[in-house]
């Protein structure tokens, strides 16, 4: 959380309280439902910020540090806000051994950003992350929803130039 | 009556190379054509190619097209489905020879394949589940509810002598038989599709082709232990295997395969999904079962196993997918059939991914007890642009890498852990002379360092210590009694670690220590990285006799490290240089050489 101050200020709206209201009430029988209602939230709000922490805390009757410690352990959640477009660079060992790294390291420097993270403007978020089993194509990004595959460094202006 | 049908791959590899706008470009042009009611496309789950996708195959003649693009469309549907002449063009190389066209089975690829897990994948429609049932689907379960006792299900399970696939290799018959011993008012089965080894998607590609074969399998598991009631934990990382399995099990409610009195025998099972959050340790099973109850996924002390008391404290039986997708041709094809596949101790065969440097890259099954040789070079086609073979790394995160001098030891649990590795969910990756052993070292443990759930110390302290101690060698700081104390520091994190992560996590450094310590000692002695990756022991250098001074490279240098005038030798700053290596992939003359 030490980062707060300088990230994006924490946006809620009408429809998105009501729709996280309704994760919770679904899910408040559930045994075991708190990773699905942060999963839910999540592909709400587009992270996890601690006042919807305090939601899903007090509308499932469950401390906040439960909530907190799930957040924190779990990679697929984030309580930083993402940017407009996420890149995510596969560090899978296929990938890792056919040049991803160089890859990753291209990134940070045309982004401007020292290891990951999302661009001041908000235009972009980058992040590592572990195998998406694409590995025959290795290496590989994904922009988005979007895999690009069989990269070599040279790639990555015309991939960022297809998002600016 | 279809004249002709089009099968297309729609695993996550071929749809991460475009096969969704290869299929709407088919579907698009055989409309155009009026062929509709000629030809059905079909997408099926993976081929196991990855390397050649998008992958595309014709029958009734078994073309096999790879590399198919959207635009390469029209001219198949004109000439191939219109005329009947085949695109040789756009067919995988290997099945075209003096003008006769092969079938993919007889491809080197194929040829030496024993597919049993995988049997219906890229073969079958995985969303439709009468394709599965008209490939015998459902009826193992059939037979195993109206002809044999949960005991005699056991039974044959034991007898084939099929061991998990998740890695350990525990004896799966066995599992059963404890999780049928404990007795409870709910037990639970439940399925780890938490595929968290970087470089294996076997489970994920089961999943995707042939999702049925989950269920019926976990189906007569329960029936066999006496569980009502299924979870299936699969990572969020994979939407379209999550999909294919929401769909299958709805499917299969519908046909009354899931729920109450199944088959009219009194069984009731019925299964739900449960996602993974992207925490490695959750393959471990208890962290895993952890995780399914919505908390922080850490393992816990055994005993008490998951046997006896594991989802929310009751009997759960745990399996791996490939586990499962063997479970319905044992009991249709019998015991013998499975145990006369293998080596002594490993039965059956195994799902390999091969990737990392190596032509054929994609999913390969083989029988228990093929060599490694076999694999690499004649199913995978050897390594690209005539490198020399350094070491294949089994087991992810927590096997080890196996030199060339192990390249004929037959692949099985046991075989595997003798020379320092271990089967693992069956990641293969290839390294060649350009892969730095004490780098790759640096890589898992950098992977365990962030993945350990940090509930033990040995691991979550041990593994931090051990990664620092890596960094020092590559950037040349290491000393020789490094090595030593490394070396003593993982038995120490093997012995005490709570669960098979920590317990694993030190193998990597181990067996690159036994295997390449020569090149542990070229960093630590000679400060160099014979691999020439590690970059604080690298220097970049212009050999003045080939340069001709073009200035490329000086134009290219993102520091302006590199001087010289127009037509005379360059030189590298060294105190400047990042060592980036633009200026060599910039270089026509071959000028620029680090060392």
């Amino acid at each position: 959380m030490k980062n707060r101050l300088e990230t994006v200020p924490f946006k809620d709206t009408p429809e998105k309280r009501a729709q996280l209201e309704q994760i919770i009430a679904d899910y408040k029988e559930v045994p075991g439902g708190l990773i699905q209602v942060l999963k839910k939230a999540q592909d709400v709000y587009g992270y996890l910020p601690l006042e919807v922490q305090i939601t899903v805390a007090e509308g499932l009757g469950i401390s906040l540090e439960e909530v907190y410690g799930v957040v924190t352990f779990y990679s697929f959640f984030s309580i930083e806000p993402k940017g407009e477009h996420n890149i995510s660079v596969c560090l899978g060992t296929a990938c890792y051994v056919k040049g991803a790294g160089q890859i990753y390291e291209r990134l940070c420097e045309r982004l401007g950003l020292k290891d990951g993270g999302c661009t001041p403007d908000g235009k972009f978020s980058l992040s590592a992350c572990r195998c998406i089993g694409a590995c025959g194509l290795a290496p590989v990004l994904t922009v988005d929803e979007e895999v690009y595959g069989r990269l070599t460094v040279d790639d990555v202006d015309k991939i960022l130039a297809k998002y600016m | 009556m279809y004249r002709s049908h089009v099968l297309v791959c729609g695993g996550t590899g071929c749809t991460s190379s475009g096969s969704a706008k290869v299929i709407e470009a088919l579907e698009n042009e055989i409309a155009k054509n009026g062929l509709q009611e000629e030809i059905k496309v079909i997408k099926t789950g993976c081929f196991g190619l990855c390397a050649v996708g998008p992958i595309m195959i014709v029958y009734p003649e078994g073309c096999f097209y790879s590399r198919v693009e959207a635009s390469d469309i029209p001219e198949i549907v004109e000439e191939h489905l219109v005329k009947g002449r085949p695109v040789k063009r756009l067919l995988y190389k290997e099945t075209v020879e003096n003008d006769t066209i092969k079938s993919l089975n007889h491809t080197q690829f194929y040829q030496k394949q024993k597919r049993v897990a995988l049997r219906n994948c890229g073969v079958i429609d995985p969303e439709n589940i009468d394709e599965y049932i008209a490939h015998d689907g459902y009826e193992a379960l059939a037979k195993c509810l109206t002809e044999y006792t949960p005991e005699q299900v056991i039974q044959i399970i034991l007898d084939s002598g099929l061991r998990g696939r998740g890695g350990a290799g525990f004896p799966t018959g066995l599992k059963w038989k404890l999780a049928a011993a404990n007795h409870d008012d709910q037990k639970y089965v439940a399925c780890n599709a938490d595929e968290g080894d970087p470089g294996a998607f076997m489970d994920r590609s089961v999943l995707e082709g042939d999702p049925h074969a989950i269920i019926e399998a976990m189906a007569i598991a329960g029936y066999a232990v006496g569980a009502t009631k299924g979870f299936v934990y699969i990572r969020a990382e994979y939407p379209i295997a999550v999909k294919r399995l929401e769909i299958a099990i709805e499917q299969a409610r519908e046909y009354g395969l899931l729920g109450k009195n199944i088959f009219s025998s009194g069984f009731d099972f019925d299964m739900e999904i449960r996602l993974g959050a992207g925490a490695f340790v959750c393959g471990e099973e208890t962290a895993l079962l952890t995780s399914i109850e919505g908390k922080r996924g850490e393992p816990r002390p055994r005993p008490p196993f998951p046997a006896q008391k594991g989802l929310f404290g009751k009997p759960t039986l745990l399996n791996n997918v490939e586990t499962y997708a063997n479970i319905t041709q044992i009991i249709l094809n019998g015991p013998e059939w499975f145990s006369s596949m293998g080596t002594e101790k490993s039965k059956g065969t195994k799902v390999f991914a091969l990737g990392g440097k190596i032509n054929n890259t994609g999913l390969v099954e083989v029988p228990m007890g093929t060599t490694l040789r076999e694999v690499i070079e004649e199913i995978g086609g050897g390594i690209p642009n005539g490198k020399k073979f350094k070491a294949a790394q089994t087991g992810g995160p927590s096997g080890g890498c196996i030199p060339a001098q192990h390249f004929d030891v037959p692949i099985d649990y046991d075989n595997l852990i003798s020379i320092g590795s271990m089967m693992g969910s069956g990641g293969l990756i290839v390294m060649d002379e350009d892969t730095c052993m004490v780098d790759i070292a640096k890589f898992f443990l950098e992977f365990t360092v962030e993945e350990s759930c940090g509930k033990c110390t040995p691991c979550r302290i041990g593994t931090k210590r051990l990664y620092e101690m890596l960094e020092k060698i590559t950037k040349g700081e290491g000393t020789l009694e490094d090595l030593d104390k490394m070396e003593e520091l993982c038995y120490y994190i093997k012995n005490n670690s709570l669960c098979g992560l920590g317990q694993t996590a030190p193998n990597p450094v181990l067996s690159t220590l036994r295997y390449f310590r020569d090149e542990y000692v070229a960093h630590v002695v000679e400060k160099r990285c014979p691999a020439g990756v590690c970059k604080d022991l690298l220097s970049y250098e212009i050999i003045a006799d080939k340069c001709k001074g073009c200035t490329a490279c000086a134009r290219k240098c993102p520091v302006n490290a590199i001087s010289g005038a127009v037509k005379q030798p360059h030189v590298i700053d060294k105190s400047k240089c990042i060592k980036c290596g633009a200026c060599i992939e910039t270089c026509k003359f071959a000028a620029i050489i680090k060392k």
